[in-house]
């Protein structure tokens, strides 16, 4: 029996352009998806249901950068808009209209804050997209791993829902999976933040009794969950930390919504 | 006697519209310290917003046990406001329920309706003491949140109290007067059979059962005045008090921002350096602030960020006169509740102290007085806005939609690029970004490697 092999591409935005191509939609890695090491196996299941389901998308590759969004909400203006400004140059050069991007943060920033400074674009996070695969029937989650009696909790980004308002798109997504979904106390509007927004990410936290994400993942323990879902490469960390912190992480991992929707497709 | 009454009533009036008059005005050159900003657009969208949060009370039914008891102090508020109209009324023309022999049928049907909100009011404020000092509610704890200590406890206290003797004042002020009419008493009398028992004053009239007519009168005046007084003074005193809320937590509602929550202000001024630094053709701002209606550049910003409230805008001082100190921001906050220096309710309370000093220095030392304090420093400190996390809980918990995080975000601004006082590890990361196009040390050429996994097995 010969086993199919599967090959996935990833098409860059140059060469599509050099060829007179234009995507579907372009991918938006942002830089935990393109650098950190736990992130890019994200970036990579994202990645294969893309082609999994043929759609026609791109990335910038080495031509993207840093939104800006840490250095803004840390204070640093200056160097948001230089960020902003040159990565607005990048997009409207190819003629950008439809963005997906795996990070709230990079997804705020691209949907909110750019139009003020010329960049304006349809833009999608992938929770929203990946609902819109299932929704349409082009994701079908039973050829890979059964999520049976496994038990679920997702964790609510700031960005993506007080922020955004997006609540029940990531819950969607993981209604597809054959799993029990389980709500921790503080949810959607009231849940709490992971400890790594506002670059809080980028530096030790300030003097306290506890630090964030440790609360927020015993939390998420109390809940009986197996599964921490999250839909942000600064949820993924916090929570992973947070895992480890309580010496959790033999029996409770931590997933983005696109990885459990490829394991569950087999991809 | 009833015109030296009527006399003392007309200056207790006019002396407290005076004050508050005087009050108001001092708020208001407080509020416009701050930088101006159009909050005038939207017209339809802040009214629908203005309706539902504050008329509505939207955000107090998060919490539903306690928003129905804060919607019964507010209803009792708004509606005993049209009994006042009749006090005063009285008072000025040295009359006895005006309004009864004009409007006999509803008339007994109105002092019900206001002697039910009265005693639930009554209800409602003995409960809010007890959640403070029995239940010692966390968010409401001085222990806890040392912005509370001293006097922002005696000013909830002072206000409970104050409601709940306003309120006894008012029922056994009818109970006396029903027991005078039964009696027949003096102008009293004259309304027999017109007004009757009202719906709860009628269980207190057994207290007055053994006084006799006189002291019965003399109770009667003194509840009148207790009650009319006591609203006066609270009138005054709310200038002065968490409680301006009941007057300015419509306005700024009305006024609260609308973009998305994630979104943070754009700083127009900066978009200019940034397009000279670039090498880009300078535009206007998408709300043309760049360049004024005469095509002029507008003078210099004074500084980027906000190191004192006149740096803040104008919304944002509004936001710190309406702040009730409820807590619900602190208590939601991720910084606050892991113990952190952080807490947002005082963020709002610093900046209002802020201005409060500003006002005695005024009202001391003459309209130009300035000190040489600023919020940022002296009363707010690196380490409670470092400590921030931007998460917006704070906003979004807010029932008077209060954003305690543009005040921290406009002083982080100050301090980063005014004062480049950032901690040293944020201005690492702002040099990563600034060289290799990502937060962290890594080559951008590398930033396309991961695609050479995509076709590996996991
Ligand atoms: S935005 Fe900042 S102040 Fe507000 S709740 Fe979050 S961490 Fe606290
Ligand atoms: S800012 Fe809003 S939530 Fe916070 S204490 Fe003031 S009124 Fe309450």
């Amino acid at each position: 029996m010969t086993q199919e092999v599967k090959t996935y591409t990833v098409p860059t935005m140059a060469d599509m352009a050099a060829s007179g191509d234009e995507p579907e939609i372009l991918f938006w890695v942002g830089c935990a998806g393109s650098f950190d090491d736990r992130y890019k196996r994200v970036t990579i299941a994202f990645v294969r249901i893309l082609n999994h389901v043929g759609i026609k998308f791109a990335v910038l590759g080495p031509e993207e950068a840093c939104t800006g969004d840490p250095a803004r909400r840390a204070g640093n203006e200056f160097l948001f808009q230089m960020q902003a400004m040159a990565n607005i140059q990048v997009l409207n050069g190819y003629n950008i209209k439809k963005i997906v991007t795996a990070c709230p943060h990079c997804f705020n920033t691209l949907k909110n804050e750019y139009p003020e400074l010329g960049g304006n674009y349809e833009v999608i996070h992938h929770s929203q997209f990946l609902q819109g695969l299932i929704n349409e029937g082009r994701v079908r989650v039973k050829d890979g791993e059964s999520f049976k009696g496994r038990r679920i909790t997702f964790h609510d980004s700031c960005y993506l829902g007080r922020a955004n308002k997006i609540y029940e798109a990531p819950r969607d997504v993981l209604a597809a999976l054959d799993a029990d979904l389980v709500e921790m106390k503080r949810v959607r509007a009231n849940g709490l933040c992971c400890g790594a927004g506002g670059g809080q990410y980028f530096k030790e936290p300030e003097p306290g009794t506890k630090d964030v994400n440790v609360e927020r993942v015993e939390e998420a323990l109390g809940t009986g969950a197996d599964t921490i879902a999250v839909a942000c490469p600064f949820c993924m960390t916090m929570m992973s930390d947070g895992v480890k912190n309580k010496n959790r992480e033999d029996s409770v991992r931590v997933y983005d919504i696109s990885e459990l929707i490829a394991q569950g497709q087999g991809l | 006697m009833e015109i030296f009454q009527q006399i003392l009533f007309v200056v207790a009036l006019v002396a407290t519209a005076w004050y508050i008059t005087k009050r108001v005005r001092l708020i208001a050159r407080a509020i416009n310290l701050g930088r101006p900003e159009n909050r005038f657009d939207h017209a339809d969208e802040r009214l629908k917003t203005m309706l539902l949060v504050a008329f509505g009370q939207k955000k107090m039914f998060a919490n539903p046990l306690v928003g129905v008891m804060h919607f019964v102090i507010y209803a009792g508020f708004i509606i005993i406001n049209i009994e006042i109209l009749e006090i005063i009324l009285d008072g000025i023309l040295g009359t006895h329920r005006l309004f009864a022999p004009y409007i006999t049928p509803v008339y007994p049907i109105l002092i019900d309706v206001f002697e039910v909100l009265a005693f639930g009011v009554l209800v409602v404020c003995v409960v809010f003491l007890c959640r403070r000092f029995i239940a010692r509610v966390s968010r409401l704890q001085a222990e806890r949140h040392r912005e509370l200590r001293g006097w922002p406890v005696s000013d909830a206290t002072i206000i409970l109290v104050a409601e709940i003797v306003l309120m006894v004042a008012f029922l056994t002020w009818n109970a006396s007067d029903s027991v005078l009419r039964d009696r027949g008493v003096g102008h009293y009398g004259e309304l027999q059979g017109v007004v009757p028992d009202f719906l709860i004053s009628q269980y207190l009239k057994p207290l007055f059962a053994g006084f006799s007519d006189t002291a019965l009168v003399a109770y009667e005046r003194t509840a009148w005045w207790l009650h009319i007084l006591g609203i006066l003074a609270f009138a005054v005193y709310v200038t002065y008090s968490k409680h301006l809320h009941i007057a300015l937590g419509f306005p700024n509602v009305y006024f609260s921002d609308l973009q998305p929550k994630g979104e943070m202000q754009n700083m127009p001024e900066i978009t200019k350096e940034v397009q000279l630094a670039l090498g880009l053709p300078v535009t206007t701002g998408a709300d043309g602030s760049q360049v004024n209606d005469n095509g002029e550049q507008p003078a210099e910003v004074g500084r980027f960020g906000a190191k004192d409230v006149q740096d803040l805008k104008w919304i944002n001082l509004m936001n710190a006169y309406s702040c009730t100190e409820c807590g619900r921001c602190t208590a939601a906050c991720p910084a606050s509740i892991t113990g952190k220096k952080l807490s947002p309710r005082k963020i709002m309370m610093d900046t209002r102290d802020r201005m409060e000093d500003i006002q005695r220095g005024w009202q001391t030392h003459g309209n130009d007085y300035q000190d040489d304090k600023s919020l940022l420093g002296d009363y707010i400190t690196a380490e409670e806005l470092n400590a921030c996390t931007t998460c917006q809980a704070c906003v979004n918990a807010c029932p008077i939609n209060i954003n305690p995080l543009d005040i921290i975000l406009q002083l982080r601004r100050y301090r980063v690029m005014e004062e480049s006082q950032a901690p040293a590890s944020w201005n690492a990361m702002f040099s990563n970004i600034e060289n290799n196009m990502a937060p962290w040390k890594f080559s951008p050429s590398d930033r396309f490697n991961w695609a050479d996994q995509v076709n590996e097995v996991k």
